[in-house]
């Protein structure tokens, strides 16, 4: 029994649960680090994930969809970033502004365009790697090799990438370094000559891209479709694993990732123990408020994040 | 003819309440320590953010060694080689020396990353020429102080500076660190800097600086080389009339023991700890004043005996009664009046209005809470008879508390905690930032208190405030009372020396 | 005086910064609907004219504006004392069904008694859900709005599987018309425990009213909440010491109030306003639970709360507006033959946030201005 559930399947189905969570917390991270708090995450993926099918589905092309996800992410973005950096307003209510829009406009749009609440994608990228053996033939752990390694939609490799890369544009680039003095001391950042605002505004459009992508993956590569809410609670549960991974990238995807495992391990359970199925589908949830739980005073946010920055003007 | 480095003439600055700078002439030559000197308002802080750019001057010319500039903003003035060491630092908590010094000019290997080898190599080249070592690796939330400061001055100099601006920099530095900066800043002389020193110390204006320029509501009253006058006369030019605080204290006997505080420890809010065996009393009719440099856990002191901080060991007696953790209700119950030291974030609420302010602390006990309902009707004629009897400005009771001016907001403070007739009154900073009228007041209500027979501790860090209103004096320094003098016994030099630290007569010693 | 003036100039536009977010957002409606192909002018001639112009319009609104002033007195309410409650969607779930369930298990009991039972099921079953969150802010600092999104899955689910578990059979009407019981619903609650219409009421008044009409006595229930809110906030202790929370926790500690505890407090009554959803659409409505009764309601209630300015009377208002909107919204859809979807209002109501928001800061900063030069 323990060898039907840990098995290599495993480990790639909590990879591919764990790609939406971490691109999104990756996203709360860079908005966050900048000193904005971004809620609006589900939102942005949600819109996300119904422009990469539609988007797909009217250019037959899904890799135009993934673009045009990403676009829609930034567009989302850059209202957040204008109603909370420009017009300093609450940002949480902004956020959460943005995913009542997000909710609406996505089955609107569903309806209009498509008469429909529940939108098959038409076409979904290539898998990138080697094709799995049939079970039974070849060795089975070169079988366990690629189904871990190399059997995934463009867009895992992609996150890998973009997560690496973003761990050395925070810390070891110039952007970086002011990106996270904005986030942390403002004033100070400021005197140094480096322009509050507009760090926080490439942050902010940055995060709504990021979470754009997470969306495409959600409808495009793993439910290929699009249905009403089908981003169900991921953006928030990204954010817990942004304050689990201490703000950090490669923090965040190991906490996605282990988000990942949680989830991927309650469906497996499912089959096995007589636990009724709502029970199993709590446990994202459940695991994400334990997360917040323990996470309280080891990780400690960005000093600026949330706070709107106002110039002392004489 | 010495050269001139920095000229500002004319500059007028006007705020919307206040004329900060009005028609200032200021000269500057080169290669000397200029020491600008005047009282709080005076309008020396806002005249040199004006040559760092941070405000715009409404009138008025600057010139940078001859050249006619115009300082729209930081960036221009780094430029023209101007650098600011700042009162509070602009130093990023969580990042580096080295991250902070380069930040806004990081060196590049690769046309990507940030050369962090180079970085390292430069901060550490220019601290040696400092004549110091500094841990280019240290976090700045992990060094002291006086490190910190020093990495503001290499974070000036890494940019090139050869006019320097120190804006009140020893404010926050022990006695062993100020002579440290001077040595600094003398090396810097001898490398041709130019150095503007904003301070209203006057041993220190004697010790380290070639001329000085007094200034005074907004205009310059005075330029002298530091040589041919004294601290007498600079003091009166700073603040243009004989200053003793007029107080009209009567004589009289103290009663029995009200507050007894035995061998109190405490915590700061980085586990550090702030108090070390503190133990002291104050009786019936007695003020007890606490003299101390800010940070030497003043603010601990006041937070446990109120009740807002946890002691770790010791304990706390209010007549016989121990009262060590009580919760700050309880302490109110027990008629504790508590004056904070930071008026807008503890001792109001600002969206409140002044009747609501008022009940604070007794909101929920008749006759103002009756029942299920509060009594608005009387919490309204409570709050009008205590904006008369305290000329509280405007007088109408449900204006927002915002609205008030600082000494007005005092005054509510005042007298919410005044009323009830409290046994202990333990007033933190109750004049810092009001009017001179408003200090009067307040001093005014603290010895009628006095009169009264009632206890109080005073903490101030305005050493005048301490001398003319305490009976007993107490000193503290890290954490623990170093010393309890007689007001009429010691003056100004031997507090001032006890609070930093050193126990026996050493002189601030002639750096030059 | 003259300088009082000024100031009341602006503090007038403050308080009528919804009506123009609102006016705002009608119009960017109006945009959208012509980038459709539509008639922006028949569409709102159409919405308010069917909402408003008659009784049955009214009532529909009522109906509607019933459950959204319920969850926007519990957002406004936890926003008094600085809380952000995005859980009402969960404790309007719990809520509810627990009012459900006593309605079908004590059958035996009379009306006199069944119904304000039932009505405190419902209340405390929101405060429950509310409380948890509460404590683990108060006790352990953690931020509540992502514990209270959670909560709201977690009682999606946790309902999904109670209703199972009390699953009644298809009625009667549902197998006539063929329907298939594709939504699972528990049993009718005890006829001793349902609300009557308004239409009952009126009747006994000799006034013509629909007798299909929807709306019911929790419409007044939720006004009574709506006062004893401005009572508990403004006329008693507990209210005091909420809002000076609210506004500087800091500073209320300093004046001896338990910080922890009005934490707490807060979001229990904040719960309980959210749960009393289930008296509109479970007693007043429908007799049984089904999921689908109750979405949407707690995030609507943040956008009712906002432009209410979380203050009850301001709450009861846009709660009106927004079931004019509702209302409005599904006639549209229905005459324009499903053309314009009623999910533009959805749309329309979080643009409705985004101006208030904005408009908000606008207003402020004006304020500030000004009264700097004053």
């Amino acid at each position: 029994m323990f060898g039907s559930i840990f098995n290599a399947d495993f480990i790639a189905s909590s990879i591919r649960i764990a790609i939406p969570l971490a691109l999104a917390g990756l996203g709360g991270v860079f908005s966050e680090r900048s000193g904005v708090t971004n809620i609006g995450l589900e939102g942005m993926m949600l819109t996300g994930a119904f422009t990469a099918v539609a988007v797909t589905n009217f250019a037959q092309n899904p890799w135009v969809g993934v673009l045009g996800a990403i676009l829609v992410g930034i567009l989302l973005g850059l209202i957040h970033a204008i109603t909370c950096i420009t017009f300093k307003a609450n940002q949480i209510v902004s956020g959460v502004a943005i995913n009542l829009f997000a909710s609406g406009i996505t089955v609107f749009f569903s309806w209009l365009l498509f008469n429909e609440t529940q939108i098959m994608a038409k076409y979904s990228l290539p898998i990138w790697g080697f094709p799995i053996p049939i079970k039974g033939e070849g060795y089975s752990w070169v079988r366990s090799l690629i189904v871990i390694f190399t059997h995934y939609s463009p867009l895992v490799y992609f996150t890998i990438i973009i997560i690496i890369l973003s761990h050395f544009i925070l810390f070891k680039t110039p952007f970086g370094l002011r990106l996270r003095s904005v986030g942390e001391y403002p004033e100070a950042a400021d005197t140094m000559g480096v322009n509050v605002n507009k760090m926080r505004y490439i942050a902010v459009m940055t995060s709504g891209a990021l979470a754009g992508l997470a969306g495409s993956f959600l409808s495009l590569e793993q439910a290929h479709f699009f249905v009403k809410e089908i981003s169900g609670g991921r953006g928030f549960i990204a954010l817990a694993a942004m304050i689990f991974g201490k703000w950090t990238p490669l923090g965040t995807a190991g906490a996605a990732l282990l988000f990942g495992f949680g989830e991927a391990l309650a469906i497996r359970l499912q089959s096995v123990t007589a636990v009724p199925v709502q029970f199993i589908n709590m446990v994202p949830y459940l695991l994400a408020i334990f997360v917040l739980v323990s996470a309280v005073g080891r990780a400690v946010p960005p000093a600026a994040d949330g706070i709107p920055y106002e110039k002392e003007i004489g | 003819m010495p050269e001139i480095a920095l000229e500002m003439k004319n500059i007028t600055k006007r705020f919307p309440l206040v004329v900060a700078n009005d028609k200032v002439n200021f000269t500057v030559y080169k290669g000397e320590i200029h020491a600008l000197v005047g009282e709080n308002g005076a309008g020396k802080s806002t005249l040199m953010s004006i040559l760092y750019g941070l405000y715009q001057a409404d009138s008025g010319e600057i010139f940078i060694n001859g050249e006619k500039v115009n300082i729209t903003n930081p960036n221009v003035a780094i430029n023209l080689k101007i650098g600011m060491v700042h009162q509070h630092f602009m130093l990023v908590p969580p990042l580096t020396v080295t991250e902070n010094i380069i930040l806004g000019m990081e060196p590049i290997k690769n046309n990507i990353f940030i050369d962090m080898e180079d970085a390292t190599k430069r901060v550490e080249k220019l601290s040696k020429s400092m004549g110091f070592k500094i841990d280019s690796k240290a976090k700045i939330e992990d060094i002291s102080v006086g490190i910190q400061q020093r990495v503001e001055i290499i974070k000036v100099l890494y940019r090139g500076a050869d006019i320097l601006i120190m804006d009140e920099p020893t404010a926050v530095l022990t006695p062993q660190e100020v002579e440290e900066l001077f040595g600094i800043l003398n090396s810097l002389k001898k490398q041709g800097k130019t150095i503007i020193f904003i301070t209203h110390k006057l041993n220190e204006v004697k010790a380290i600086s070639d001329r000085i320029t007094v200034m005074r509501d907004g205009k310059v009253v005075g330029v002298k080389n530091t040589k041919d006058t004294n601290q007498e006369e600079i003091a009166n030019m700073m603040v243009g009339r004989k200053v003793l605080l007029q107080v009209d204290k009567k004589e009289h006997k103290f009663g029995k023991t009200v507050l007894k505080v035995n061998k109190l420890n405490a915590l700061n809010s980085k586990k550090l700890p702030a108090l070390k065996e503190v133990s002291f009393e104050i009786r019936e009719g007695e003020i007890l004043g606490i003299a101390g440099v800010e940070g030497n856990g003043q603010t601990e002191l006041v937070e446990v005996i109120t009740g807002l901080r946890p002691a770790l060991s010791g304990k706390i007696f209010l007549y016989d009664k121990e009262i060590t953790d009580y919760s700050p209700r309880n302490i109110r119950e027990q008629k504790i009046a508590h004056i904070p030291e930071d008026r807008r974030q503890r001792g109001i609420i600002s969206d409140f209005t002044v009747s609501e302010n008022l009940i604070l602390g007794s909101h929920y006990l008749p006759p103002f809470n009756k029942g299920l309902s509060l009594n608005i009707s009387e919490i309204n004629s409570h709050a009008d008879k205590l904006i008369e009897e305290y000329d509280i400005r405007p007088s109408d009771s449900y204006n927002l508390l915002k609205s008030l001016s600082g000494g007005n907001q005092q005054k509510v403070i005042v007298a919410r905690e005044l009323f009830g007739e409290p046994r202990l009154l333990v007033a933190a900073q109750p004049t810092r930032g009001l009017d001179v009228g408003s200090i009067e007041f307040v001093h005014s209500q603290i010895l009628k208190e006095r009169d009264k027979g009632k206890a109080i501790l005073l903490i101030s860090a305005d050493l005048d405030e301490i001398l003319s209103l305490s009976d007993r004096i107490a000193v503290i320094y890290e954490g623990e009372i170093v010393d309890v003098l007689d007001p009429k016994k010691t003056e100004e030099k031997e507090i001032g020396l006890l609070m930093t630290g050193s126990t026996t007569n050493k002189i601030l010693s002639e750096v030059k | 005086m003259k300088s009082i003036k000024k100031f009341d100039y602006y503090i007038l536009l403050e308080k009528i910064t919804p009506l123009i977010a609102v006016i705002l957002a009608l119009l960017v409606g109006a945009i959208v609907i012509l980038i459709i192909g539509e008639d922006p002018i028949f569409v709102y001639k159409t919405l308010f004219s069917n909402a408003i112009g008659n009784r049955d319009g009214w009532g529909n609104v009522l109906f509607r504006a019933t459950p959204l002033i319920f969850t926007g007195l519990a957002v406004a309410f936890a926003f008094r004392c600085g809380l952000f409650n995005i859980g009402g969607e969960g404790q309007v779930l719990i809520g509810s069904f627990l009012a459900t369930w006593v309605g079908f298990t004590f059958t035996d009991l009379p009306a006199f008694i069944l119904i304000p039972l039932c009505i405190l099921a419902a209340a405390a079953g929101g405060a429950l859900w509310a409380a948890i969150p509460g404590l683990l802010k108060a006790k352990r600092g953690v931020h509540e709005v992502i514990v209270t999104i959670m909560m709201n899955w977690i009682a999606s689910s946790l309902t999904f599987f109670l209703v199972l578990k009390f699953k009644a059979p298809a009625t009667e009407a549902m197998k006539a018309a063929g329907v298939q019981q594709m939504i699972p619903h528990t049993s009718e609650i005890a006829q001793a425990a349902r609300l009557p219409r308004l239409y009952t009421i009126l009747k006994a008044l000799n006034i013509d009213f629909p007798s299909y009409n929807q709306v019911n006595v929790s419409f007044f229930i939720a006004l009574a909440a709506a006062a004893l809110v401005y009572y508990i906030l403004w006329k008693t202790n507990l209210g005091y010491e909420i809002r000076a929370v609210g506004y500087n926790p800091l500073a209320a500690e300093y004046g001896g109030i338990n910080v922890a505890k009005n934490i707490v407090l807060a979001m229990v009554i904040s719960g309980a306003l959210a749960g009393l959803v289930g008296t509109n659409e479970v007693m007043g409505f429908k007799y049984r639970w089904r999921q689908e009764l109750f979405t949407g309601l707690g995030f609507n209630g943040i956008a009712v709360a906002l432009l209410g300015k979380n203050h009850p009377l301001g709450v009861v208002l846009a709660a009106i507006l927004f079931g004019i909107l509702n209302y409005g919204g599904a006639i549209v859809n229905i005459y324009t033959e499903g053309r314009i979807p009623r999910e533009l209002i959805m749309v329309l109501q979080a643009v409705i946030v985004i101006f208030v928001v904005i408009s908000d800061e606008v207003v402020k900063r004006l304020i500030r201005k000004r009264r700097k030069l004053a």
